[in-house]
């Protein structure tokens, strides 16, 4: 009998799910190897069929996305109580990702935002979602739009993290490939090399033994040569700080880093440890002088958790 | 578990110790209570409170513990590291444990010292106990690495106390090398006529002294030399000193001084900086009869040649074929490697014009001390005559001590040495003149061999004391006696009176104080300094010449004020410091050095830039490069470590999991924490 | 341990701020030696972790005192030009700068987290320094956490509305 597995999406942008697909042919053998027996993004199982299944009868889960909603977390914990492996698949399930960024944000904040001040909602009344409807005697319930947004891990029990927005197919398939031959490594840890994206990155050669920034600009702001190290051309670059396994896409598109592999497993936190490598080399001893160079980086959250601020050390604070 | 660090060691068994201090801890923390919280902390064996850690019955206390519950961490709560981090790591490894597995927890200088109340002081103290313990689980066994000790030693000043501890050095066998910025050596002292309280002559003692200097052959001298870089650590200085030329040769002038003889200048004109200005001099000249180098020196300032570079040029011709005089003289740069260095730049005096109440700089007679006692000294500007500056000898002479000294709005400090030289001038005016001398002090300050005996004597010899501030010094008379007298206001506290007094002369006994330039060569070295700006010893009382620079020493008065005895023998002192380390041949480094993760780094070069040091370097070039740090050259700031953005540099002594781990026992009790 | 908290509540009967200090061993740290061996009184509030440099410090560690329940952060570092290191105390300038502004932006007042060169010989500084951020830290209460993460997360129990059973959240780290 195939193993079963199951793929599920919570608070993310769907880019996960592409990256399955982006496998391209490569997805056949691992159609042929496993049986899909629930996949809300490509085929029509429903939530009961999972709940059918005998707990632990899944082989694993993939799950992509922060949990934000209390749908998502319902159904995590379902996934969870059936598989006896969880993956979190992308830098939202890892991390948090980009809708972790809205944690930045009041849950009332985002919902006037997005519902009455956006400048193209029309919504004279100020309606905002509620959990509860009834219309001419039919009940109508939605999930819960709850006031954090927590990664994975927050919630439920994890085994095993491939990191990326998107993780690269690459990494999906050799996942799948270790789980068929039983080759996977300690559980808890993170698929993909340990070691900082400049290890892999095409410029290295280029970086100067002395690595120092006197100002920050941004990838539009300037010409980035293709060939130099972004950070010696004054990009802010999260490389040094990020884990490696993506195959350097950004770079070779010649985009700076923006930290989707999130940070090694010695780092405790990604936000914090990409910010001190990056300010220790700002040349300048001067508090003023400093000010300035790093206005250069508006948005230091944004910047140094864009794909983390879930993951935030003191988030981890409120589950215990 | 986590991916990152290390795994926590199973097999923890902690030993703490609660100090009493006798009562210094005790009376403040309740220790019973806080070996009662350890007692109850995870992975705790065993945990006691007791009267003097330090002592040998406490040491005992944990040698025979390691012993009896095989323990393998220890915690000692007690005073700063500072002061017995190493005690405890010895008794540890007395009694077969590595001394590294041992943490100190300061509850002594930062709680029972410092917050009075029992309640709040034993929460603190719980609270870094156990965050020690936390921390201490995470310790690792280390070895110590060597360095090795360079056996020569740079002197910066050429003072008595540079001098003393270039000789001390020199003539144990040891390569000196000396750097004084003046033109000769000597300092302070050479400008002195009689020391107190002997009155022994201060050029009977100091001139041989000098001269000995110049013949030692361990002894490198340069004169108008600074140094402008040092690099390095304790054992291995790299120094770098300019040498202003002084445009005379050392190494071809005999001293026979025809060349300031010959000067165009028939006359001396410009105000001799030895004798403070109180005497004229070329502009090629010798600082003073006994200066060493015996070298006349040549100001470009006031030389015409190098004002206009039209001068005759009549000292070249004076000297003739052996051309000593090299006008064409450049700044010279010397770099010398030395394992230790000693720091005897001496003091400057208070600037008395910042008290216009004195009248300093505004009525001519009145001089500082310093002033004075060239004004006594037989080869100063009045062959020792005390003469005014209109040439009068005084009948009357009025000397406030105190001047700039032990006062809020200037320096808040005793000078020590003012009261007795004070004394001392008051003496040799009055036997010199036969004047009515006058000292205005606020108390006076004898402690010293001989010092009280030296008083009773100015007492019997008819000196008049006075005791009060002055108030101000002013020309202003107010009867016929006061015409043509600077009259000093003082209330006299003994009297209960305010009184004028009239008189010829004011002497200001000036303090002492910080070099204006200390500051510039403290940095260079990375000595610390004292709140009033003199350098700052390791400890007060236990290493009085050590500096928190390892392997620099200070001596004199650019620790502190004192006196000629006190200052040979911190020159003494000093030089046996630096005797020490030299003879050990080596020295233990604190093994907290950064290593890198060379499986994990990934070659960002993020850290290269910041060691001050160079120990980082990139290596695998060609293969998988990664950073590498030489640990002859770390010196364990870590602050590489908190900078790799990978998480790939670690620290000894200061692992990212050891710190965390006492973040987290401190906050411990905090809710929710 | 729990009984000298309580007694502490009902005896001063207000906010007692915890503050973490990460003190340079060089001037800071001897500074709280100086302070002590001139018996100078000071608030009981700060617990110091030392390291070697001020350059030492992690931002990482900054964050994990916020996170585990310190109420404000204090780094000591010796003044410019006289870093022990060398440049250890300007590196440490550096990443303050820029953390004070990503802090800000999780809702961390400025008042909360300060860098102060505190020289070996500045016990009255250091004790000024103390007393003033405790004040400061006082009056801003105690710090609820990230942008109130823990109090919006808290609340995820809580939830009123179609919950159908309350969440409890497991942690995993990774």
């Amino acid at each position: 009998m195939k193993p079963k597995v199951a793929f599920y999406w919570c608070a993310s942008c769907g880019g996960c799910e592409e990256a399955v697909l982006d496998l391209g042919e490569d997805v056949l053998p691992v159609l042929e190897a496993v049986e899909i027996v629930f996949w809300p993004v490509a085929l029509d199982w429903k939530r009961e069929d999972v709940e059918a299944l005998p707990d632990g009868s899944l082989a694993a889960a993939f799950i992509n996305g922060a949990i934000r909603t209390s749908e998502q977390e319902e159904m995590v914990r379902l996934l969870r109580r059936k598989a006896q492996l969880v993956f979190a698949v992308g830098a939202c399930a890892q991390l948090g990702g980009i809708p972790g960024l809205a944690n930045l944000f009041d849950r009332e904040e985002i919902l006037e935002q997005v519902y009455v001040r956006v400048p193209s909602v029309v919504n004279p009344e100020g309606i905002k979602p509620s959990c509860r409807w009834s219309d001419g005697g039919r009940q109508l319930e939605l999930p819960e739009f709850w006031e954090g947004v927590r990664t994975l891990a927050q919630v439920v029990e994890v085994d095993y993290a491939l990191p990326g927005c998107p993780p690269t197919p690459a990494l999906l398939a050799d996942a799948v490939q270790r789980l068929l031959n039983g080759t996977l490594p300690e559980r808890g840890s993170v698929l993909a090399p340990d070691h900082a994206l400049c290890q892999d990155c095409p410029r290295q050669a280029s970086k100067p033994d002395s690595l120092v920034v006197r100002e920050f600009k941004r990838p539009h702001q300037a010409w980035i040569d293709p060939e130099r190290c972004m950070l010696a051309q004054g990009f802010l670059c999260l490389g040094p700080a990020t884990r490696s396994g993506c195959g350097a896409r950004c770079i070779h598109g010649n985009m700076p880093c923006t930290g989707c592999f999130g940070p090694t497993g010695r780092v405790r936190d990604f936000g914090a440890k990409a910010l001190s490598g990056l300010a220790s080399i700002v040349a300048s001893q001067d508090e003023k002088e400093l000010e300035n160079i790093f206005r250069g980086i508006p948005d230091p959250a944004g910047t140094f958790y864009r794909y983390s601020l879930p993951s935030l050390i003191g988030s981890r604070k409120a589950q215990s | 578990m986590s991916e990152r660090g290390q795994k926590l060691p199973s097999d923890v068994r902690v030993g703490v110790y609660v100090c009493h201090c006798g009562v210094n801890i005790a009376a403040v923390v309740d220790v019973r209570q806080v070996a009662q919280l350890a007692r109850g902390l995870p992975g705790v064996v065993v945990a006691r409170d007791y009267n003097y850690m330090c002592s040998d019955p406490g040491q005992e206390l944990i040698r025979q513990d390691i012993r009896d519950y095989a323990l393998n961490r220890i915690v000692v709560a007690s005073c700063s590291p500072h002061l017995h981090e190493e005690t405890f790591r010895h008794a540890a490894a007395a009694g077969g444990l590595n001394p590294y597995l041992v943490h100190m927890v300061n509850i002594r200088e930062h709680v029972s010292w410092v917050h009075p109340d029992r309640e709040r002081a034993t929460e603190k103290a719980c609270e870094l106990v156990r965050a020690a313990v936390r921390r201490v689980v995470w310790h690792e066994p280390l070895e110590q690495a060597r360095v090795s000790i360079h056996p020569d030693v740079l002197v910066v000043g050429g003072g008595i106390a540079g001098i003393h501890a270039a000789l001390t050095l020199a003539n144990a066998g040891k390569r000196v090398y000396l750097v004084e910025r003046q033109p000769s050596i000597g300092g302070h002292m050479a400008m002195f006529d009689k020391t107190f309280p002997t009155l022994d002559c201060a050029a009977c003692i100091l001139t041989p002294k000098m001269s000995a200097v110049q013949a030692h052959p361990n002894i490198t001298l340069w004169t108008l030399a600074e140094v402008t870089r040092v690099e390095g650590y304790v054992g291995n200085y790299e120094v770098e000193i300019t040498r202003w030329p002084r445009y005379v040769r050392e190494d071809l002038c005999s001293g026979c001084l025809k060349c300031i003889e010959a000067c165009v200048y028939k006359d001396a004109r410009f105000p001799d900086e030895f004798n403070l200005g109180l005497s004229k001099r070329k502009p090629i000249y010798l600082p003073f009869p006994q200066a060493v180098p015996q070298v006349p020196v040549i100001d470009p300032a006031t030389c015409i040649q190098f004002k206009s570079g039209k001068c005759k040029k009549t000292c070249v011709e004076a000297c003739g074929e052996r051309g000593a005089i090299d006008l064409q003289a450049v700044p010279k740069v010397e770099r010398v490697r030395v394992g230790s260095v000693i720091l005897a730049t001496g003091f400057q005096t208070f600037d008395p014009r910042r008290m216009p109440e004195y009248g300093y700089g505004i009525y001519p007679n009145v001089y500082t001390s310093l002033e004075v006692e060239r004004l006594v000294n037989a080869s100063g500007p009045t062959g020792g005559e005390i003469v005014l500056r209109d040439g009068r000898r005084p009948q009357s002479v009025g000397i406030i001590h105190c001047v700039g000294s032990r006062d809020r709005r200037h320096n808040p400090w005793c000078s020590r040495v003012c009261c007795m030289y004070s004394l001392k001038l008051a003496h040799l005016i009055r036997e010199r003149t036969g004047a009515e001398v006058f000292n205005f002090y606020i108390d006076m300050r004898t402690p010293g061999k001989g010092f009280e005996e030296f008083y009773q004597r100015l007492l019997e010899e008819g000196v008049h004391f006075i005791r009060g501030r002055v108030a101000g010094v002013s020309d202003w008379a107010l009867d016929p006696s006061e015409e043509g007298k600077l009259v000093l206001r003082v209330e006299d506290t003994l009297l209960g009176i305010v009184r004028r007094i009239p008189v010829d002369m004011v002497v200001l006994a000036v303090g002492l104080e910080p070099r204006s330039d200390a500051e510039e060569l403290r940095r260079l070295f990375r000595v610390s300094c004292s709140a009033e700006g003199f350098f700052l010893e390791r400890h007060p009382k236990l290493a009085p010449v050590s500096t928190f620079a390892e392997g620099v020493f200070v001596a004199g008065c650019c620790q502190g004020p004192k006196d000629i005895p006190d200052t040979v023998a911190q020159a003494g002192a000093a030089a046996a410091e630096a005797l020490a380390l030299i003879d050990r041949g080596s020295i233990e480094q604190e093994p907290n050095t950064a290593y890198v993760l060379a499986d994990h780094c990934s070659a960002c070069r993020t850290c290269v830039s910041l060691c001050p040091y160079s120990a980082i370097s990139i290596v695998g070039g060609d293969g998988r490069p990664h950073a590498e740090i030489n640990p002859a050259l770390c010196k364990g700031c870590g602050t590489c470590v908190a900078a790799c953005p990978s998480g790939s540099i670690r620290q000894h002594l200061f692992e990212d999991e050891q710190i965390v781990a006492e973040i987290e026992g401190i906050l411990a009790g905090v809710a929710g924490g | 341990m729990k009984q000298l908290a309580d007694n502490r509540a009902e005896s001063s009967n207000g906010f007692e701020p915890k503050i973490v200090g990460f003190f340079c061993n060089w001037c800071t740290y001897l500074a709280a030696d100086l302070a002590g061996t001139s018996r100078l009184h000071y608030a009981p509030n700060v617990r110091v972790v030392r390291v070697m440099c001020s350059g030492r410090v992690d931002p990482q560690f900054v964050l994990e005192a916020f996170a585990k329940g310190a109420d404000g952060v204090l780094i000591g570092g010796c003044h410019p030009g006289d870093c022990h290191y060398q440049e250890g105390n300007y590196k440490a300038l550096r990443r303050y700068v820029l953390l004070r502004r990503l802090l800000e932006q999780l809702g961390v007042e400025p008042g909360r987290f300060r860098l102060e060169w505190i020289s070996a010989s500045e016990g009255e500084r250091l004790r000024a320094v103390i007393n003033e951020m405790v004040e400061q830290v006082r009056a801003l209460g105690p710090f609820r956490g990230f942008n109130r993460l823990p109090v919006k997360l808290a609340q995820l129990h809580g939830q009123k509305e179609c919950s159908k059973e309350p969440a409890s959240v497991e942690t995993v780290e990774l």
